[in-house]
């Protein structure tokens, strides 16, 4: 249950009432409810309580964020979510160090001139 | 791909689900007996009525990637039930940072010697990089707010020990090999 009394962004979703030790309201409150459509449209709401409440109560916060990162990543591609991130960030990477080298190697070239 | 009609040998998707796997299976071609670990991953994280949900909502052609990342992202979450194949973005994304102060730092070098002076430990003047870092910083990942002052940062969670191999060589955009990485196969 949200303070005030309220119910969580999941309990209003799942159309149920909000217990006080609901796992989901510490996460998932009201005032995003795209938040939980998305964990529960990828995830389903069980498997993300089956997975929080497999965590210490310290790392569910963080555990909430990135589910619902993945979820939205998820809901924007379908096909790759945020695999497609990963995709890009390998091949930025891999770029940065071809040009990195190719600047490294010009600058050698400009030495060995001072130097000859 | 596999194939329920192979020897009536069952996917491991109906395998594990302990069911006929029939002709038609929408498991069948990407879920081969042989892998029982993919499905049991992408079972335990996603549920196969959200699979079987997913995949009816995407082209043929597309239902192979689209199972290979969740298989991905399922099996980056069973290791790391915190942040799953978030981590791994974290660190590449930290990758990226670094690789761009080394090409700044470089290209400052070469516009010195460009101009004919010796370089030293100067700082970086900005703007002299040609490399933008796959997530802006004025577009933080959204729950970099738990981060202390990092606001406008990449996320970061604790000590990230390796990336993941991708399973697969495609880029997303078809027109590049993955350069993969450190770290376990899958």
């Amino acid at each position: 249950m949200m303070p005030g009394g309220g119910r969580c962004a999941a309990c209003k979703y799942l159309r149920r009432r909000c217990p006080s030790d609901c796992i989901f309201s510490l996460y998932f409150p009201a005032n995003d409810p795209q938040r939980f459509a998305r964990v529960h449209k990828i995830y389903g709401a069980s498997n993300v309580a089956k997975m929080l409440q497999q965590l210490p109560a310290n790392l569910r916060a963080e555990a909430a964020d990135s589910l619902s990162f993945e979820a939205r990543h998820r809901v924007e591609d379908p096909v790759y979510g945020c695999v497609g991130i990963i995709h890009r960030l390998h091949q930025q990477i891999q770029n940065a160090e071809t040009q990195l080298a190719k600047t490294q190697a010009q600058l050698f070239g400009f030495i060995n001139t001072i130097i000859d | 791909m596999a194939s329920s009609s192979s020897y009536n040998s069952p996917c491991a998707a109906c395998k594990f689900l302990r069911r006929k796997c029939m002709p038609g299976c929408i498991f069948a071609p990407y879920f081969p007996p042989e892998e029982p670990q993919k499905f049991a991953n992408v079972h335990k994280i996603f549920g196969a009525s959200n699979v079987t949900k997913l995949l009816n909502e995407l082209l043929p052609h597309q239902r192979e990637d689209a199972v290979n990342s969740l298989a991905y992202e399922a099996e980056a979450r069973v290791r790391d039930p915190v942040y799953g194949c978030v981590g791994a973005i974290s660190f590449l994304q930290r990758q990226v940072q670094r690789l761009q102060k080394e090409l700044d730092a470089a290209n400052a070098d070469l516009i010195r010697f460009a101009c004919n002076e010796i370089p030293t430990a100067l700082p970086v003047p900005p703007g002299v990089s040609s490399i933008q870092p796959m997530v802006p910083r004025q577009r933080p990942v959204e729950f970099s707010r738990r981060i202390g002052n990092e606001g406008d940062a990449f996320y970061q969670p604790p000590s990230y020990s390796h990336p993941y191999i991708l399973p697969w060589s495609d880029n997303p955009s078809g027109d590049i090999n993955d350069g993969g990485g450190e770290g376990n196969n899958m």
